[in-house]
Formats: structure tokens, C-alpha cells, sequence
């Protein structure tokens, strides 16, 4: 999404150069940065986190870009300055050695200072001339210019000479952000967004239903697309970062690979390969439907196979869901030994949605997973209405999709009514729906499970049941039998009687073939008293026959001696 | 020493900051010498310090506006800014009113 959004918002023309932030997300709304050599407004309410994102861009400046940077405070002295950042990693006492960027602290008193006649603020650009001279700084922050409207009286100077700092600004070419306090009904209280025609960038700090929300909105861009929207940002230990809300395009690429749910019945019914990698996967059920087993066992799948997994819990601490996954048969603690698995457990209530999102990105780019767990997403709607919660989850899912990452949220359904829930209305962002519902019959409460939808390829459209063993999970088909479909015990014992019937079948099969073996042997024996009967006959008759044949010859050898004795005579 | 004693030979230690000769900067120049001279003769010192030569020096007196004038000594450090046309608001500024009660 990244490269592509910016790609998006960048104009083809290079008419306007910008100066990279270094500020994740910021550089990608903003269509790569600030406008180089010009100054920038920002602006917010107390404590929205104008100093920091100023510090960043110096800070940053002067370590990843190269770019030395003048930081002139006129609020905090400069140690105080340099203590409140030390947290977020930045030494700026080291980077002051360097010479790679200069504090300046402006202190003004206004009971030191009386005023009389005119006077022009000549000393403030020398000063920051100065500064901006011993280090060739490129980068200048004026935090913030209004105190000044608090201690000299006469604003009539102070906005000419405003006015004509931001001119001398520009021409020195530095890229300026000069902070500003929001005013009632204006972006600063003493209009310096009229001096700053530039860039203006407002920073809000929102708080709704008791929880806090940090947003960023760039206001006016002169000669530069930009993003539009309130952006979230969050800081933490690494600083600013900003969230683009919502990717522009739906042109993510997509990949026919398939990954095994971990399940292979259930892979089975999805043409045995799986779901699609990258694609979203919403497990919705009521409570104790296995929806976690489910995911627990996606995970487990992706770490077998070498692929790392993140697991953001909002219901159970880790541990708990590894000991219950445990009594399933699946060890998650050795993938998280391994590093395969990272687990991050909060409240949903820890911080709004947005912040949420924030820190949801923050770590997927930190742990780069290729599988992404988010249990349950029912619980998310304590901190937003539902069709915040719905944009939020579509943002994520967006932002996955684009990355590859495949993902699989649960869900709580509310109501058993099949059909009529929403789920929080992501059902139609996802990209395969599992239903895991209760089936309640005869005394009993079994699990039945069948896939709603799974875009793009073929899934069975059988009612299983859902079997959680000490092994795992499987899902076994369900008897159809003429009482309608049987689950639990009563499938188990339709299964009992099919065996009984089975045997006496079997058995009253072999009774008959012995009947039979016997007939066949008696009539066998029949068939061969009779051929013997035959026989005997038929020699009977083949010896009348030898005989007669026998007198005959012996009649006619008598003749013929009788004849030859005759002749002999004569 | 007695503080009366101490109060009449304090010398004032005075710095005109200013950035170039411009028309302020020597209306302010003339303008606190006349003050200077009609109430604090002999007991005053006047630096001019031209920030366009020694910019190195505005942050040291915190100087933002110029001209300004800075009293170092006697305490507390006081600035003026502007011309100092208003002669009153100088003579307060400078505590000088309050050392001739």
C-alpha cells in the first residue's frame, strides 16, 4: 500500500521539491514530505504533539537525510527540550556536539522588558541567521513564534515583522515548520496560518467516549496533492507515527497459493488445499463455538511451517489462550521460543480504534507475519460505534491484502440467528466466512460448522460437526439420515446401530453360503453315483458288444479252417 | 560600606544593542545619552554592540528585538526595547527615578 498510495498521491510533474520527514505514513499522505525551502504550520491544541513531530523532523533530519536543522524553543529551555525527547531515542546534547543541529532557546520576560517607540525584531534574524549559519542548517523549527505575542505589546510590528521572517525563511531556503496554539474558531490563536500560505498541518487530540485519539489532517498543500482525511497517529517510544486510512485503489496483487487452515477436514471441503494466501478469513460463532481453537490452530499451522504469526488478543492474556490450546493438543509456547509467534494482548479499551490500527500496523511491520490473528473482533465495538469498527476493519484488511498477509479475525455472534448477523458488517470485506453455530438436540449442545462463503473456489456446502479432541480439531460429516440431520451422541448411535446391522447382516450371509456349500456337496455327490450308475451301464452294454463281437470273429476263423481243411483234402 | 554610600556611586553598566546604523538604533544612541547625561552624569556606561558585526552575542543578552537597551548593573537586569523616544518609560525602566527619591 505504501508505494502505491504515495505512487497515488505524488504528482507527475517535480515542479514542488519536499523534504522527507523521516515520519512513517507522514511522507506518504504528504506525497514525500514538506515543501523543501518553505515554511509549514502546524498547528494544534495543547499537548497534541507539536513540539515532538517538529523535534522528529529536526532530529530526523539531521540523521537520515542529512539535513542540519536550527530548533529555536521559545517555550521549553533547551535541557528540558533535550530530556522530554531522550526518551524516544533522540540525543540531541550528541547531535549539538556534532554540529548536526542547534537549540536555541528564546527566553522573553515581560517584566524585564519595557517598551518604547519602534523597533523591529532585527536581533531574532540575526540570531537565527546566526545559528542557521555556524551549522549550514537546512531545516529551521520555530516552536512556538506566538509566545512572542504574549510579552511585546505591540502586535502591529510583531505581524510585520512575522511576515517578513517567513519571506527572509524562504529566501534563505530552509524548510521551516513553525508551531502555532489552536485558537477558538482559528488554527492559531493570533492567525499565523494568514503568514504560512504554504503548508498547514493540524493536529488534534480527541478524546470520545473517554478514549483518546490522535489525528492529523493537512489542511491546505499549496502545489502538492495530498490526503484529505484525519489521519491517526500515535507516540510512542519510536516517535510520531502516521497511519493512512484508507488505501485510494483496490489493485493489491493476488496469489492462487493456498495455506492449510490447520485443519485438514476442513481443508478438505475447500477443494483440500486450504484458503488463499493473503485472503481474510472471518470465524464467527456464539460463545464457546471454538472460535479461538480455530484460530489458535491457524496459527499453530503457520508456525509449523516455518511462517511467522502475530496474535492480537483482545479477550485472553497469552498465556491463557497457550494453555488452552495446550489441552487441544497444540504447544504454542515452543513457536513462540522459536520467535514464529508474537502475541500482543491489550484491552480493547486500552485506546480508540484508530490507536489500535496504529499499533496493529506498527507491528506487522515490525514482525513482517505472514499470518494474522485477530481475536475477536466483537470486542473492538466497546470503543467504536459499528460502522467505525467497520471502517477500521476494512483498513486493516486493506492494508493486509496488500501486503500478502493473510488474516483471520472471529467473531462473536450476539444472536443465533443465522443470516441476520452482520458481524459487525465485515462479513462482505472478507473473503471466506466460517459459521461455527450451536446445534442443540436431544439434550445435548453440539458444535455444527459450515463456510458461509470463500471467494474464488469451490467449498463444500455440508453442515459438519465440529469436534474439538485432545488432538485438535476436526470436523466430522454429520448422518443424514430420515429423522433429518444427526449430530453428537445421536450420530454417534445412528453410527452404533449401522455397525449392529452391519454384523447380523454378515453373519446371517454366512448361514446361507454354508446351506449352500452343503446343497452343492450333496448334489455333487448325486452327480457322481449317477455318473458311476452310467458307467456300469454302459460297460454292461460294451461287453455285450465284445462278446458278440468275439463269438463272430471266432465263428468266422472257425470257417475258414473248416474251408481250409477242406481244400486240403483234394 | 553604607548602602547609601553604595547606592550613590553604583555605576550603571549599559548596552545598546542594535543592527546597523539605522534611523532607530541612532535615535535610541541619542536619545539614551541625553537621558544619561541629564541624570546620571559621570555615573553611567554606554556599550554599543552592532549585532550585523557580532551576531554571536544576540542569544548571550536573549536579544530579539533591536534596538534594546540592557541595564546589567545595578540589578535586576532590565531590557528596553524600541527608540526609547518615551523618556518616562526609560527613567522607570532604568530605575533611575527610584535612586533620586
Amino acid at each position: 500500500m505504501s508505494l502505491n498510495s504515495s505512487k497515488q498521491i505524488k504528482s507527475s510533474l517535480p515542479s514542488l521539491l519536499k523534504s522527507p520527514t523521516g515520519i512513517p505514513g507522514l511522507d506518504e499522505i504528504t506525497g514525500g514530505g514538506l515543501p523543501k525551502g518553505r515554511p509549514t504550520l502546524i498547528c494544534g491544541g495543547t499537548g497534541c504533539g507539536k513540539t515532538l513531530f517538529s523535534i522528529e523532523f529536526i532530529v530526523r533530519g539531521a540523521i537520515e537525510f542529512n539535513e542540519p536543522g536550527v530548533f529555536m524553543a521559545f517555550e521549553e529551555k533547551t535541557e528540558e527540550l533535550a530530556a522530554n525527547v531522550a526518551s524516544l531515542g533522540f540525543d540531541l546534547d550528541q547531535l549539538q556536539k556534532d554540529e548536526r543541529i542547534k537549540l536555541d532557546y528564546v527566553h522573553i520576560d515581560r517584566n524585564e522588558i519595557e517598551e518604547t517607540g519602534e523597533y523591529d525584531l532585527e536581533g531574532l534574524f540575526i540570531r537565527l541567521g546566526y545559528a542557521i549559519d555556524s551549522i549550514g542548517a537546512k531545516r529551521v523549527v520555530l516552536d512556538t513564534i506566538e509566545n512572542l505575542f504574549a510579552n511585546l505589546n505591540n502586535e502591529g510590528i510583531l505581524r510585520s515583522e512575522i511576515r517578513r521572517l517567513f519571506n527572509w525563511l524562504k529566501e534563505k531556503g530552509v524548510t521551516t515548520i513553525i508551531t502555532g496554539e489552536k485558537g477558538e474558531g482559528t488554527l492559531t490563536r493570533n492567525g499565523l496560518e494568514e503568514y504560512v500560505s504554504d503548508c498547514v498541518i493540524l493536529l488534534d487530540h480527541r478524546i470520545n467516549n473517554q478514549i483518546s485519539t490522535r489525528l492529523l489532517r493537512i489542511v491546505k498543500y499549496r502545489g502538492s496533492a495530498h490526503g484529505t482525511n484525519e489521519y491517526p497517529f500515535l507516540i510512542d517510544e519510536d516517535g510520531l507515527s502516521v497511519l493512512p486510512v484508507t488505501s485510494l485503489t483496490l489493485d493489491h496483487a493476488v496469489t492462487t497459493e493456498r495455506i492449510s487452515s490447520g485443519i485438514p477436514s476442513l481443508d478438505k471441503m475447500l477443494e483440500g488445499k486450504g484458503f488463499y494466501r493473503g485472503s481474510s478469513i472471518l470465524v464467527s460463532g456464539t460463545a464457546g463455538t471454538g472460535k479461538t481453537s480455530i484460530a489458535g490452530s491457524f496459527a499453530q499451522a503457520t508456525c509449523q511451517r516455518g511462517e511467522r504469526c502475530i496474535y492480537f488478543a483482545f479477550e485472553e492474556s497469552p498465556n491463557q489462550i497457550v494453555r488452552n490450546m495446550r489441552s487441544i493438543g497444540f504447544d504454542l509456547q515452543v513457536h513462540i521460543d522459536a520467535g514464529l509467534l508474537q502475541f500482543h494482548a491489550s484491552r480493547p479499551t486500552l485506546n480508540g480504534l484508530e490507536m489500535h490500527l496504529v499499533t496493529i500496523h506498527k507491528l506487522i511491520r515490525e514482525f513482517k507475519p505472514q499470518v494474522v490473528v485477530v481475536d475477536p473482533i466483537t470486542n473492538l465495538i466497546t470503543v467504536g460505534s459499528i460502522s467505525e469498527v467497520r471502517s477500521m476493519l476494512m483498513r486493516l484488511i486493506d492494508f493486509l491484502q496488500a501486503e500478502q498477509i493473510t488474516v483471520v479475525f472471529t467473531a462473536l455472534s450476539m444472536n443465533t440467528v443465522v443470516g441476520e448477523q452482520t458481524d459487525e458488517g465485515v462479513s462482505s470485506l472478507v473473503d471466506a466466512w466460517l459459521l461455527v453455530r450451536d446445534i442443540e438436540s436431544n439434550g445435548e449442545r453440539n458444535r455444527g460448522m459450515y463456510i458461509m462463503k470463500s471467494r474464488g473456489m469451490k467449498h463444500s456446502n455440508q453442515v459438519r460437526e465440529f469436534v474439538i479432541t485432545n488432538e485438535g480439531l476436526e470436523l466430522v460429516d454429520v448422518y443424514l439420515g430420515a429423522e433429518g440431520v444427526l449430530i453428537g451422541s445421536a450420530r454417534e448411535a445412528q453410527q452404533l446401530q449401522e455397525a449392529t446391522g452391519v454384523a447380523l447382516r454378515d453373519h446371517a450371509v454366512t448361514r446361507k453360503d454354508r446351506e449352500v456349500e452343503r446343497k452343492r456337496l450333496v448334489l455333487e455327490s448325486k452327480i457322481a453315483s449317477l455318473r458311476e450308475e452310467f458307467e456300469s451301464v454302459q460297460e454292461e452294454l460294451n461287453k455285450a458288444f465284445v462278446d458278440e463281437e468275439l463269438r463272430q470273429a471266432i465263428m468266422e476263423r472257425n470257417r475258414e479252417q473248416i474251408i481250409r481243411n477242406r481244400h486240403n483234402d483234394q | 560600606m553604607h548602602a547609601v554610600m553604595n547606592e550613590e556611586k553604583d555605576i550603571w553598566e549599559l548596552r545598546l544593542y542594535i543592527a546597523g546604523k539605522t534611523a532607530k538604533s541612532v535615535t535610541a544612541l541619542a536619545n539614551l545619552k541625553r537621558y544619561c547625561e541629564e541624570h546620571l552624569k559621570d555615573r553611567y556606561v554606554i556599550e554599543v554592540i552592532d549585532l550585523l558585526t557580532k551576531p554571536q552575542l544576540a542569544a548571550g543578552d536573549q536579544i530579539l528585538a533591536v534596538p534594546t537597551l540592557v541595564k546589567k548593573v545595578p540589578e535586576p537586569i532590565r531590557k528596553i526595547i524600541g527608540d526609547l523616544s518615551n523618556e518616562e518609560k526609560v527613567l522607570v525602566g532604568l530605575d533611575i527615578r527610584s535612586t533620586k527619591k
